[in-house]
């Protein structure tokens, strides 16, 4: 696969790479992904919008560059405290893996962050992972933020991105930290003709977190907690296609996380509700209700990849990525599509291990244990 | 009061003269309805906020000096005030993320901030590119990138049955010709064509686009248009943002009291 390097959110060459329930692959151009679907399909995609995460500014105590990129929050709501990683002086040309590490953090540290000003309420057990508390009401917060935040930049990408670059176009609360970039494929008009051929669309609100961090350590702990809301007309949809055997179609891996985070607290029901999802999807993971995903294209050893095993086998993701590269799908956020058909052979059984994970999930057990320590 | 839309004009006009309680949640539309109003700080705008923070909307209101939103905030405390220029394509996002902070959504936007063009008024030959420019930016550019901006919201509102309704603030210079009004002319003439095709391609999503004329207030933008004008023949903007409210207010009133029905109407 090759960097998609330019921001452009629907390019006209844009490729999906489809996968049916038996494991047959095929090529079609993104813009018939609405052929794709069914009278009777749940179309769901997140309709968050991104905030401009980054933040650069000072740390007071050593008076030294730095940036915080907002990686997470628990709730939807709140403005006051996000977790955060925080870099060392440097821009997004440099990649993450790279990027100088900032001062050492302590708890009380305040930050100058442009109008912002914030504390480190405490570190999570990580040099560079805290969890930051800004001061101020919340409209100065907003503020701040809209003013002097820009959105977290990408090092493959030449020039910096614009907020409207990272927003989709049915972006509404602004929640995300990064895009939920499989929502670029939708635009208003496929949203009419899905609409004419019976085919219903829903939201959900997720906000996605940090994509990576550039740490080995806390890229293994993603993705992090991350807080949803599911409104009661998409769980009034779902429930009907449910029970009309439409299926439900994930535009990427925050709706999938997020609808099978319900179910399986719900036993495969989706009622309406704000959570936080906290389990990371992979091979075997048990899917009781997203039937098909679109997503970008991932690398292996991505928590996105990661979750795409649930959809499809390994032999199958194997052929996948053979084709990826052989025709040289694109990658990143403004890369080419996936369209992955749940696997149509039964589940494998779970292991008491494998229930162990659904149950309290591997990520966020080890955060758990990070946030208890710090 | 003009409404220049083709399909609002069967709009009933409200029988009751004034609006029910604010505290009245079954009769009134606006209770926790969320609305923002740019140029909120004066004239019909800052009279629209008065308006609907007394019939229980939440309400937003954007405007360029910081100086006068906080004095707004400060006379209403009710009131978000947000600061930002809506001819300004950089200040869209900043804005959208600041009033969907401030109320959690929207339902009603009011595209209300608007430029006269050169003061005083001149004829189209002697208006400067960069005013008609700047009247463009203010008046139809605004307008559209903002609604663009906030369509998501607007979108997911209607799914949930709360109504989702733009208001386009027009004026008689959109449909009539008037020398020396060129540039503002020019520009709700387009506005007004913008709200009625809007309005049109967005009726499946249940978002309204509305383009209202309030008539002739004694506001600072006819002041400036006008200035021997007998103010006692204008219209004053509260009895025309009380006019305006009963419109959007029979818009609200006709949607879906819960999503059970539009999800219904989706899946046929």
């Amino acid at each position: 696969m090759i960097a998609a390097h330019l921001p452009i959110q629907r390019p006209s060459n844009a490729k999906v790479l489809i996968v049916d329930g038996q494991g047959n692959i095929e090529h079609r151009t993104r813009s018939e992904f609405a052929n794709l679907l069914r009278p009777g399909d749940v179309v769901v995609a997140n309709d968050a919008a991104t905030l401009p995460a980054s933040l650069s500014g000072q740390h007071s105590r050593t008076g030294r560059r730095i940036e915080v990129r907002l990686a997470g929050r628990d709730s939807l709501d709140g403005i006051r405290q996000f977790s955060a990683v925080v870099f060392g002086e440097g821009n997004f040309r440099t990649p993450t893996e790279n990027r100088s590490k900032p001062p050492e953090l302590k708890s009380g540290d305040r930050l100058e962050l442009g109008r912002l000003r914030g504390t480190v309420a405490r570190l999570l057990n990580h040099p560079r992972f805290i969890s930051l508390q800004f001061e101020g009401s919340p409209r100065e917060i907003w503020e701040g933020l809209a003013r002097h935040g820009r959105p977290i930049q990408y090092a493959h990408l030449p020039t910096p991105l614009a907020v409207w670059d990272t927003w989709t176009p049915i972006a509404g609360p602004p929640v995300a930290f990064e895009p939920p970039s499989a929502g670029f494929v939708l635009d208003w008009s496929m949203l009419a003709s899905m609409s004419a051929r019976k085919i219903r669309f829903g939201t959900i609100t997720h906000a996605a977190g940090l994509s990576s961090t550039g740490d080995p350590e806390l890229d293994a702990l993603l993705p992090f907690a991350e807080p949803y809301r599911i409104p009661r007309s998409t769980a009034l949809m779902i429930k009907h296609a449910q029970a009309s055997h439409g299926r439900i179609i994930a535009i990427g891996t925050t709706v999938a996380r997020a609808l099978e985070h319900t179910a399986a607290m719900f036993d495969g029901v989706v009622p309406l509700g704000e959570r936080l999802a906290t389990q990371r999807l992979g091979a075997s993971s048990r899917l009781r209700v997203v039937d098909a995903i679109l997503s970008g294209t991932h690398e292996r050893g991505t928590s996105h990849y990661e979750l795409l095993r649930a959809f499809v086998d390994d032999e199958t993701l194997g052929r996948i990525d053979h084709e990826l590269n052989a025709r040289d799908y694109r990658t990143h956020e403004f890369g080419d599509s996936v369209f992955l058909e749940r696997a149509a052979k039964p589940n494998p059984p779970r292991s008491p291990a494998c229930r162990s994970e659904n149950a309290l999930p591997h990520s966020h057990l080890l955060l758990e244990c990070l946030l208890a320590r710090g | 009061m003009n409404i220049h839309h083709k399909t609002v004009d069967s709009i009933p006009s409200p029988h009751r003269p004034r609006h029910a309680p604010a505290d009245d949640h079954l009769c009134n539309p606006f209770t926790d309805i969320r609305v923002a109003i740019t140029g909120g700080t004066s004239g019909l705008g800052l009279s629209l906020v008065r308006e609907l923070l007394d019939r229980g909307a939440k309400v937003a209101l954007v405007a360029r000096s910081r100086n006068r939103v906080e004095c707004v905030v400060q006379e209403l405390p009710a009131a978000h005030g947000i600061v930002g220029d809506v001819s300004r394509k950089e200040d869209i996002h900043p804005i959208t993320m600041q009033i969907l902070g401030a109320l959690g959504g929207l339902d009603v936007l009011i595209n209300n901030a608007s430029d006269l063009g050169p003061i005083p008024l001149q004829l189209l030959a002697d208006t400067e590119c960069e005013d008609i420019e700047r009247t463009l930016a203010t008046n139809l550019l605004g307008p559209f990138r903002l609604t663009k901006a906030m369509l998501g919201s607007l979108a997911a509102s209607a799914r949930e049955g709360r109504g989702a309704v733009v208001v386009n603030v027009s004026s008689d210079a959109a449909v009539h010709a008037y020398s020396r009004w060129g540039a503002y002319g020019a520009s709700k003439a387009a506005l007004l064509h913008l709200s009625r095709i809007w309005d049109e391609e967005l009726s499946l999503d249940g978002v309204r686009v509305l383009s209202i004329d309030p008539g002739d207030m004694d506001t600072p933008l006819h002041a400036a248009a006008v200035p021997d004008a007998d103010r006692s023949t204008l219209k004053r903007p509260e009895v025309a943002a009380r006019e305006l409210a009963d419109m959007v207010a029979a818009v609200l009133s006709r949607r879906t009291p819960d999503s059970d029905a539009i999800v219904q109407e989706a899946i046929g």
